[in-house]
């Protein structure tokens, strides 16, 4: 057992932790957020320069071969920074399915470009009657030759609209769930951005009689739930990440708030309720963050944490809705505004927890592999 | 970073398992209710209590990290974390809490060569019982204003006073005992710390029956008590400093979250064999939630022990992070979620406490009524919020918060 991060991690830290101290602080967060875009070109090449984007791709695909446990401090930093980027899309999202599912050439070609920061990809797969399975999917792949044609709309897509690529989640007749990699510039396909809580850039996709080559798949036709599963588990980790970053540091602003405000001739952070509001606070938080770092450490090892990935995401869910809630009840009237840091926390609440599938999602994915495997050996 | 044991900690774990796995056929019933009761209740469990207490030493696990000069095998914390993880899941009696736990560990830091050769080397042999003389009626959270009194006379002390709430005081042999010996100073400052043998003139102990029914805890009354001089530990009026390194000593770590990982075995097992209105419990979508919910508490709590256990060993033993008290807070309140929700599961039958025929033999509902005692005792859930938002979020002490 070694429960320290290695120097070069720390470092890594360091790292990303003065870059956004540097480069992007809560007042360019609330600006990115006013843009149609919703990010910042430039903001994303530097992050490519420092090698984020090519961090968890093997060397040959132009990245950098990082371990799970890097990316998690990267997406620490990210949550604690409320940063604005296609990163989890990009990277996680389709970059896991490329990973994963691609050929040789596609991971080549895909891959590398995800790393140098030049391709911007979105994960089209949610609609407007499905939950978190994929059962209630019904946008369908009609084969004609050897290509399929894609109708319908899909919902929820992240950064669609700055994407130069789509995965399309359809079915392929018989064969059943599969993905489709489409241009965004397709004229068959329309994009528009919603208005979305966290202003992220949730997107509405329609896509019309859109012909895919049969080339233009990643996985076999039928891969695409057992891929979207592989994909989810860690992408619930990562996500999970960016919570426990964010709890970490709506704690301190809200700590820090404490300690200056003065009612009844006492700072607030003097009182009691407030203390154990805190003190509440930080036992969710860093349950949490001990949990990240254990399910990280089997990923990386190679263990089975499926259920673990979502132990840990149902109970990241639970500390940051419950974090930012009390830190913006902490704050009194000023942290209702649109111009409080801690809002930017306290809006992504709710798209975060259903992001990779929401609280009670996981507890019943928890629940199926206890009932079938029991807690395992002791 | 890497949770993973090593071959040879895997090996001592197997070890540990094996053991109490075996032994624990042997336990009476009543020791399943673990905990407080587990140990000091009824005739049978305290018989069982040695027995087992004999097998640790004969084993040489019975104060293994401690030094070799005081009987131990200087085993690494690691190893003792395992150690109390098998422990704690199989709920083992045994471990004196108080004397190999609490005491001893103050002995080695503050006692003369003579009261280390007296006092620590049996407690390391497992001779003798401790319990731990603290609250009185009218100090409990707040300990440094209590009002035992321990007058000088000549090379004695004479003690009068009220001790409560003495866990075990009925088994035990000797307490360590918080006195008050300047009666000029109010709060901390004039208090220091005694050992003392409960068979000495002028004590008397008498039972206090918990809601269970079960004699855990004692009321103990000195009356014009003398107790030598040679018995005090450390400089006198130094009390104070010398019990909050006690304190420290008294957190408990993984093994609280090896005791739920337990518990929801059991749980799990009764929702897939009970059925109730025809259908199995498991197959209710409420239950399934709530046993997905306490499952991944329990493993997000464990990692935070372990972190603990890991600050303790690059950092040293008297280390106690915020992080120390917030695994308290989280394993005693995690327990008693457990406990309410099999109860309330299991319906009326929940109720039952005669351990042959009630669901999970009474284990349960055994633990809804002890865990309540330990989110008051070892520094109450509140006082532990007090640090947290003091130590961990820096947040002001104001005057007359404790
Ligand atoms: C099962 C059990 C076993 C015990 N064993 C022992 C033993 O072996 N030896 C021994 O010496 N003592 C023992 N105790 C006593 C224990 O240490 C005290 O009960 C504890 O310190 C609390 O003191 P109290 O009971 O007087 O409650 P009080 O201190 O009166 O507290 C009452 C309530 O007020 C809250 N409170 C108090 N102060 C504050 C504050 N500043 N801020 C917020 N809330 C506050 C407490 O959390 C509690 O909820 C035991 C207690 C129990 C329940």
């Amino acid at each position: 057992m070694d429960l320290d991060f290695s120097s070069e991690q720390t470092m890594l830290r360091d790292s990303a932790a003065k870059f956004f101290a540097n480069e992007c602080n809560y007042e360019e967060v609330k600006h990115i957020e006013e843009t149609d875009q919703g990010y910042s070109p430039k903001l994303w090449q530097k992050i490519a320069e420092l090698g984020w984007t090519g961090l968890l791709f093997p060397e040959n695909y132009g990245g950098y071969g990082g371990s799970f446990l890097d990316l998690v401090i990267i997406f620490e930093e990210i949550g604690k920074a409320c940063f604005p980027s296609p990163f989890f899309s990009t990277i996680v999202q389709c970059g896991l399915l490329i990973l994963e599912g691609g050929t040789e050439e596609q991971k080549n070609d895909l891959l590398s470009r995800i790393a140098d920061g030049s391709l911007i990809m979105s994960l089209a797969q949610y609609e407007a009657e499905t939950d978190y399975t994929y059962e209630s999917i019904t946008m369908k792949a009609e084969q004609k030759g050897d290509a399929y044609v894609l109708n319908g709309t899909k919902m929820f897509a992240m950064d669609a609209n700055i994407a130069d690529k789509l995965i399309v989640a359809a079915h392929a007749g018989a064969a059943g769930l599969s993905l489709f990699l489409v241009d965004a510039d397709h004229p068959g396909v329309s994009i528009t951005k919603l208005p979305y809580v966290s202003a992220e850039n949730a997107c509405e996709v329609i896509f019309k009689d859109v012909e895919v080559g049969s080339n233009d798949m990643i996985g076999a036709p039928g891969d695409g739930a057992s891929l979207l599963d592989k994909m989810y588990d860690k992408a619930a980790v990562a996500k999970a990440a960016e919570m426990s970053g964010g709890c970490e540091r709506a704690i301190g602003l809200t700590a820090k708030y404490a300690r200056e405000r003065v009612q009844y001739g006492n700072p607030i952070g003097g009182y009691q309720a407030i203390q154990h509001f805190m003190s509440n606070m930080l036992i969710a938080a860093d349950t949490c963050s001990n949990y990240l770092y254990k399910v990280a450490c089997m990923i990386d090892e190679g263990d089975d944490f499926s259920r673990d990935a979502s132990g840990l995401k149902a109970v990241a869910n639970e500390a940051y809705r419950f974090v930012t809630e009390r830190a913006v009840k902490i704050h009194g009237g000023i942290g209702t505004t649109r111009e409080a840091d801690i809002a930017l926390f306290y809006r992504r609440a709710h798209p975060f927890s259903m992001m990779c599938g929401s609280t009670a999602y996981h507890y019943e994915k928890v629940a199926q592999s206890l009932l079938k495997d029991g807690l395992g050996a002791f | 970073m890497d949770y993973k044991l090593t071959d040879e900690e895997l090996a001592l774990k197997k070890m540990y398992n094996e053991f109490f796995r075996e032994e624990m056929k042997k336990a009476p019933l009543k020791t399943l209710k673990g905990g407080l009761e587990g140990s000091y209740s009824s005739d049978e469990v305290w018989e069982f209590t040695k027995y087992m207490r004999k097998k640790l030493v004969e084993k040489g696990w019975y104060v293994q990290h401690w030094p070799k000069e005081y009987g131990g095998r200087d085993a690494p914390l690691n190893e003792q974390m395992i150690f109390n993880e098998s422990l704690a899941y199989f709920g083992a009696p045994g471990i004196d809490g108080f004397g190999v736990g609490m005491f001893g560990p103050t002995l080695m830091l503050y006692a003369t060569e003579e009261q280390k050769k007296r006092l620590l080397l049996p407690i390391g042999k497992g001779e003798v019982q401790y319990c731990q003389g603290w609250s009185e009626p009218n100090a409990g959270s707040d300990l440094a204003s209590l009002n035992t009194l321990a007058i000088k006379d000549g090379e004695y002390y004479v003690v009068n006073g009220q001790k409560i709430w003495i866990t075990g005081g009925h088994r035990a042999d000797h307490m360590f005992l918080l006195a008050r010996t300047n009666p000029a100073e109010k709060r901390g400052r004039g208090l220091s710390v005694f050992n003392v043998d409960l068979f000495w003139p002028g004590i008397e102990i008498r039972p206090i029956k918990y809601m269970n029914g079960a004699h855990i805890y004692n009321e103990v009354f000195f009356t014009d008590c003398r107790i030598h001089e040679s018995e005090r530990i450390g400089p006198e009026n130094q009390g104070w400093a010398i019990t909050r390194d006690t304190m420290n000593f008294e957190r408990s770590g993984a093994g609280a979250f090896a005791r739920a990982r337990r518990e929801l075995e059991h749980v799990l097992e009764y929702v897939k064999t009970t059925k109730r209105n025809g259908k199995y419990l498991w197959e209710d979508p409420l239950v399934r939630q709530k046993l997905g919910k306490l499952y991944s508490e329990m493993e997000a709590g464990r990692a935070m022990a372990y972190k603990v256990a890991w600050l303790q060993r690059v950092g040293n033993l008297r280390f106690s992070p915020a992080v120390a008290s917030e695994g308290k807070v989280f394993s005693t309140e995690l327990m008693q979620r457990i406990a309410d929700f099999a109860i309330e599961i299991m319906g009326l039958p929940g109720n039952l406490e005669d351990l042959e025929s009630a669901p999970l033999q009474g284990a349960m509902i055994g633990s809804y009524q002890t865990i309540i005692g330990s989110i008051i005792c070892a520094g109450s859930n509140e006082i532990q919020r007090n640090i947290i938002a003091w130590v961990g979020c820096g947040l002001p002490r104001l005057k007359g918060q404790g």
